[in-house]
């Protein structure tokens, strides 16, 4: 019984990943950052890394969630939570209703859970297709019940950062997710459970500024812009033209701000290896 | 009194003549002794922090800063902290905790400073440590904005059992300028943006986001500064006591409580 629902999940999560994944039917593949062609099948293989630059194409949360966990564990947690409109804000609904169009997807976060080479955990995407990855009091409600239902498994926690910050139509109520689930994070840790934060391209504003920055073990894909305040606003502020690479997960590195910059091709041997080595902490 | 439109209280908010943290630490405190740098990277002007005396119990006092002369605003950078503001305010708060001091913010902020050196000391991080180990301090935490509260800047010093804010000050994601100049490219219709916003203090308390009002007189508080400052006293004075008959992890649940109910839906969790 057991494996005839683990097959049906696996088969959705496929279903929903080919949906996120680049241009499907197209034969060839133009990458927007070297611009050179390859072929689809390549770069789907590759895991959406251009063959020819190795530049990270962002990555729709289904899709992620489908190279990371063990085909058929996916479980998707609080699927049908979706923003509201607190503050009655002019458009925003309209705005909303055509970002679930266009991506499928309920939030800019997607949460789960299921294995990684057996060994369950607790996972969150953030995709920036919808309305820029912006937290909204959904996602941030989506993240802290994703938070509470590892603390309460005594799971480990991964988070894909993926986002350009705050959600503005929700205001302050975006603004207040950055102390909750930063609240949330301080009582999961509290139990001696692990919590990995990877950042992909972007993490910027309100999300920086709270889960993002706050993992046990901190991993970023290569090139992802990570940083508070935005290059565009820097530059505003400062009159000067940024240095190259100036808030690049490279640079971040260098900074000290994470643990080890990780090609996408690695992550979920990373992750697993991460895991195994955590295994004995929380259990004890 | 008659009802100000929130582009007219973000301009008393933001008036240079309104009360700022060195005339609240002045009218409120008595032997108010000032605490430099975070121990890591050096000292931010824009945060002033301290030990002092309120109403004769030891307080830890935080704040942002802002001047009212030139030669002032350089030396605080307007107000606009960086990393090592945040972190010697984080540094002020544990020290509170382990002499088991209350701890009174003072926000009065533009932002967190968007600059180059802030982001290569880690502004986010600095930001996101100051919200995680805010949550479970074990003394009472009272946040006061005073002028404008904005952004993740403002939040930093704010995740507090009690928030209360001055009649015409604004607590926001962002300035409405920023506000603008993201959602429509276009910072010239920041009026617009105050209208949308909810920033004013009567609407933070209808979304309970903020816990009390306090009173200024008609055209702003820098018309009669002393009354503010006295309505601050009152008002603070009475939170406190009340904090003060609560535990430390009572106080430290409750705060956590507080925010873990901003913006959670009705919908069931499914799993």
């Amino acid at each position: 019984m057991n494996s005839v629902f683990a097959k049906r999940r696996s088969r959705l999560l496929a279903m929903k990943a080919l949906r996120d994944s680049y241009a499907a039917g197209e034969r060839s593949f133009t990458c927007p950052h070297c611009g050179e062609d390859s072929d689809r099948r390549q770069v789907a293989q590759a895991l959406y890394v251009c063959p020819k630059c190795g530049f990270h194409l962002p990555l729709g949360a289904y899709c992620r969630l489908s190279t990371i966990l063990d085909p058929g564990s996916f479980r998707e947690l609080n699927g049908r939570r979706t923003a509201g409109d607190p503050l009655r804000f002019p458009g925003y609904r309209e705005k909303l209703a055509a970002a679930r169009r266009k991506t499928g997807l309920q939030e800019a976060v997607v949460t789960a859970a299921g294995t990684i080479d057996g060994r369950r955990c607790v996972v969150g995407v953030m995709d920036s297709r919808f309305l820029m990855g912006s937290m909204s009091a959904a996602v941030g409600e989506k993240i802290t019940l994703a938070i509470e239902y590892a603390a309460r498994n005594k799971l480990p926690l991964i988070l894909f950062a993926a986002s350009g910050g705050a959600r503005m139509q929700e205001g302050i109520l975006s603004l207040m997710q950055m102390a909750k689930t930063s609240g949330a994070l301080a009582r999961f840790s509290q139990k001696g459970l692990l919590y990995i934060s990877v950042l992909t391209d972007p993490t910027t504003g309100g999300v920086t500024a709270s889960f993002a920055s706050l993992g046990d073990i901190i991993l970023a894909e290569p090139g992802a812009l990570i940083g508070f305040a935005g290059p565009r606003v820097i530059q505003q502020t400062i009159g000067e033209t940024l240095p190259e690479g100036f808030q690049r997960a490279e640079y971040q590195d260098r900074h000290g701000f994470v643990d080890a910059v990780v090609p996408r091709g690695e992550l979920r041997e990373t992750l697993s290896r991460l895991l195994r080595l955590h295994e004995r902490g929380g259990r004890s | 009194m008659r009802e100000l439109t929130p582009a007219q209280r973000v301009a008393i908010a933001r008036h240079p003549q309104r009360p700022n943290l060195t005339d609240y630490i002045g009218a409120l405190f008595t032997d108010f002794f000032e605490q430099h740098g975070d121990r890591l990277s050096g000292e931010d002007g824009a945060v002033l922090g301290g030990v002092a005396l309120y109403h004769g119990r030891p307080v830890t006092v935080i704040g942002t800063r802002k001047g009212r002369t030139a030669e002032e605003n350089l030396r605080c950078n307007f107000g606009m902290p960086g990393p090592a503001g945040y972190r010697k305010a984080l540094r002020l708060m544990k020290q509170a905790e382990k002499f088991h001091r209350p701890i009174l913010t003072f926000i009065d902020t533009a932002g967190a400073y968007p600059g180059l050196e802030a982001e290569a000391w880690g502004q986010g991080e600095a930001i996101a440590r100051n919200l995680y180990e805010m949550s479970r301090l074990t003394v009472p935490v009272i946040s006061v904005i005073t002028g404008e509260g904005n952004s993740g800047g403002a939040l930093a010093l704010g995740v507090a059992n009690r928030v209360l804010m001055l009649e015409n000050a604004v607590y926001a994601i962002l300035s409405p300028e920023g506000f603008a100049s993201i959602l429509w490219k276009d910072a010239q219709r920041s009026r617009e943006a105050c209208e949308l916003m909810k920033l004013t203090a009567p609407d933070l308390l209808e979304l309970g986001i903020i816990d009390g009002i306090i009173p200024e007189v008609e055209g702003g508080a820098h018309l009669a500064p002393r009354a503010v400052l006295k309505e601050t006293d009152r008002c603070v004075r009475s939170h406190l006591a009340e904090l003060l008959r609560q535990s430390g992890p009572a106080l430290a649940e409750g705060r956590y409580q507080k925010f873990r109910r901003m913006g959670g839906g009705v919908q069931k969790e499914e799993a």
